[in-house]
């Protein structure tokens, strides 16, 4: 066993390493040493084993860096009942997650540097994943007055964004996206017009079946491309946050091809599920921005295969039962996706339209990049690793998952591919049980 | 002692009105320096009251309110042996268009030699100055130009630094807004200084490269190695989060402190148009600390420039002495 002093070493063998930073696809072990990565390769103990360090044998699973989960409502402080940042920890390692990023629409707003602080110790009290937060970009996310950009940068805050709200007034986004320049710090904005979105589920002709008010998918575009404007501008670091319909890829593919320093991202339901998915009025399946049509579902997830989307994330947004069992209208926003995030993702990778390498892009590197972090498997980083089995399939039961809320319009969806274990800082934060892996 | 500027009295300042720093030579511009140069030498406990200007009536009309220029313009026009009529027009009172003209033809029939013209709306003292038969100066016009706090703030440093040229000037704070840093950032170029604005994005104008300053938003790169730090003032109502977040922000940023300071020249000199806030963007320590701050010396060189301008508009061909009693 580990000499005293030195620091724990833990050799990963029998894995399929899986780097999207380095391209590395091939058989072979990692080895790490205290917090970070110490050594990996294809031939890595081809000499045998150290005898100091703690084998693991993963039979064969993928290895890859953790998933960096971009969107998150951590709900604490202010609702516990819903979430804590320990439930939300422990389903994030359950999924797979090493490093997550919470919006700001807590309660209090964290719009100043205690709340950035709050958060940070919370999870250093938690020892689990990595939790960050995004700072607000306006003062209690009034859409008004810009936040201590600078500050909270400096405290650690990983973005700034109103959260849910978009940001209407165009020379709120105007001043915003200049100032942040200063400190190149990154602007999220969900983009949808906010005078075009008092519906509650995708405008057209489902919603006037089911005599629902409906947001009109223009809704999205049409912010986003003002927005696109305003980066040409401010050359201020643009990032738009789950995108839902075609004309919003569009507009992004255009951005991107001109040069400007913008980002986007998506989440599951996104280019898993289209708007049937709310028949009969399904109040688990009612997500901002709505599920849209067909097209738009596959629209999505044409741009995650092609790229033009970087990332995806879990928009996980816990509720409870009360939040969530109302008439559609009134019932809340949101859908739990911590561990569900990679599963359903790993569907583009079974249906044989990407890479599993490729896809592990948009969860892991990609995310970092835009948070101005660095996922990879490369000697000195943090040992943030995940072991998953791509193949096992199994069907989601939301009453299973680790998350305190359990608002999934999964249930009963069959998936491929499983984590088995989680790693951060060197230690594994997450096993997959054997009567849970029996299932 | 025309011997001090031999080579001065062609050019001499071939202008009717003082509107702004834009557009004036490098000539014009020493001409105006020298002849300020002179009466800052005069000692003003001595000052023997000229009468250069005897017989000549000079109007301060303002529509913003102004303590320390009006004051300046006032001593100045007195010191040259003027009648000085001020005139405050309250703004809030005021529809500004059709008064500003109006009171320009009321004005004219009064005779005046020569307007002070200060006004909260760009380009306003311009289009007054067509309307009038008589000599203008700007006293700053909303967000345009303030043409003699340029030349005191360079008159100030010529007499520390002894030159201009080769000089490196930092311009700081709020630059989209300041009359005082577009009038010295004409000022500072044509005479051969390098100039550069630092500032929060959001408070750059657009398109300043095109003056020949260079855009800093990290204060402590864009002071590297300057000699002069300018700061400007910054209003309170644009750090509410429309502009800047906060004060403290603002204050952590882009606020002058000996720390930020390190980074220029061991001789740097800080100046300040006033009124400063302390706290806000200079450390108060700082404004008071009388090795560095030129904050003092710029109120005094006031009187001298605008002594300057009104001998040169209104007296253009005399020599300084030839007026004294």
């Amino acid at each position: 066993m580990a000499v005293p002093g030195t620091p724990h070493r833990v050799a990963y063998i029998n894995v399929r390493l899986l780097d999207p930073a380095s391209g590395l696809d091939a058989p072979g072990a990692l080895l790490t040493e205290g917090t970070q990565i110490a050594d990996l390769g294809p031939r890595l103990f081809n000499d045998g084993l150290p005898e100091d360090a703690e084998v693991v044998d993963c039979g064969g699973a993928c290895l890859a860096p953790g998933l960096v989960d971009m969107r998150v409502q951590l709900r604490e402080p202010g609702e516990e009942h819903k979430e804590t940042i320990a439930s939300a920890s422990r389903a994030a390692a359950a999924g797979g997650i090493t490093s997550m990023v919470g919006l700001p629409n807590t309660d209090p707003v964290v719009d100043d540097v205690a709340g950035v602080e709050f958060v940070a110790r919370r999870a250093r009290d938690e020892k689990l994943v990595k939790v960050y937060t995004y700072a607000a970009l306006t003062r209690g996310l009034g859409g008004r007055e810009i936040t201590e950009i600078g500050l909270l940068h400096e405290y650690g805050a990983r973005g700034f964004t109103d959260g849910v709200k978009p940001v209407g007034n165009a020379q709120v986004m105007r001043r915003a996206l200049s100032y942040a320049t200063a400190f190149d710090t990154v602007i999220l904005q969900h983009p949808q017009e906010p005078r075009l979105s008092g519906g509650v589920m995708n405008g057209g002709e489902l919603a006037t079946r089911l005599g629902l008010p409906g947001i009109p998918r223009l809704a999205e575009v049409m912010l986003l491309e003002r927005d696109l404007r305003l980066v040409e501008m401010t050359g201020g670091r643009y990032h738009a946050s789950l995108l839902s319909t075609a004309e919003a890829v569009e507009a992004m593919r255009r951005a991107k091809e001109r040069g400007l320093p913008v980002t986007c991202d998506t989440a599951p339901h996104y280019f898993t599920l289209n708007e049937n998915a709310v028949g009969d009025y399904r109040s688990f399946a009612k997500v901002l921005p709505p599920l849209r049509g067909e097209s738009d579902r596959a629209a999505i997830a044409e741009a995650v295969v092609d790229g033009t989307i970087d990332a995806i994330c879990s928009d996980h947004a816990p509720q409870d039962q009360d939040a969530k069992r109302l008439p559609f209208a009134a019932a809340a926003w949101g859908m739990a996706g911590l561990e569900t995030l990679l599963p359903l993702s790993l569907a583009l990778v079974h249906q044989g339209r990407m890479s599993l390498l490729e896809l592990l892009k948009r969860l892991t590197l990609n995310p970092a990049a835009i948070l101005q972090g660095r996922a990879a498997l490369e000697p000195g980083l943090p040992a943030d690793l995940v072991i998953f089995d791509p193949d096992r399939a199994w069907v989601i039961d939301p009453d299973r998952f680790l998350s305190k809320s359990k608002n999934s319009a999964f249930d009963n969806h069959p998936v491929q591919g499983k984590v088995l274990r989680t790693i951060v800082d060197g230690r594994s934060i997450f096993t997959l049980s054997e009567t849970a892996a029996a299932d | 002692m025309s011997e001090t500027h031999p080579s001065r009295e062609p050019p001499g300042f071939p202008h009717r009105h003082l509107l702004g720093i834009e557009g004036l030579s490098r000539g014009e511009i020493e001409f105006l320096l020298d002849l300020a140069d002179v009466y800052a030498a005069k000692d003003p406990r001595d000052h023997q009251r000229s009468s250069l200007l005897s017989g000549y009536t000079v109007i301060n009309l303002f529509f913003e309110n102004s303590t320390r220029t009006r004051t300046s313009f006032e001593l100045a026009a007195k010191r040259l042996g003027a009648e000085v009529i001020n005139m405050s027009v309250a703004s809030s009172s005021i529809k500004k268009g059709e008064t500003l003209i109006d009171t320009a033809m009321t004005l004219t029939a009064m005779r005046p030699d020569l307007l002070v013209v200060r006004h909260p709306d760009s380009g306003a003292v311009s289009l007054l100055s067509e309307k009038v038969d008589c000599a203008v100066i700007n006293g700053g016009d909303g967000s345009h130009e303030h043409p003699t706090q340029a030349l005191l703030d360079a008159l100030s440093i010529r007499r520390r630094k002894g030159r201009l040229a080769g000089l490196t000037v930092a311009i700081c704070g709020d630059v989209l807004h300041s009359r005082v840093a577009r009038s010295n950032i004409y000022l500072l170029t044509t005479m051969g200084a390098q100039v550069r604005v630092i500032a929060p994005p959001t408070l750059l104008p657009a398109g300043i490269e095109r003056f020949g300053a260079q855009a800093f938003t990290d204060m402590r790169a864009g002071l590297a190695d300057v000699d002069i730090v300018m700061m400007l003032r910054l209003q309170n109502e644009r750090m509410q989060g429309s502009y800047v977040p906060s004060v403290r922000e603002y204050f952590r940023f882009y606020g002058l402190d000996q720390e930020k300071l390190a980074s220029a020249k061991p001789d740097a000199l800080v100046m300040h148009p006033g009124p400063m806030n302390r706290g806000v963007e200079i450390d108060s320590e700082l404004a008071d600390d009388i090795d560095r701050s030129l904050i003092h010396t710029q109120v005094a060189m006031g009187v001298a420039v605008r002594m300057a301008c009104l001998h040169a508009l209104l007296r253009g061909e005399e020599p300084p002495e030839e007026g004294r009693a």
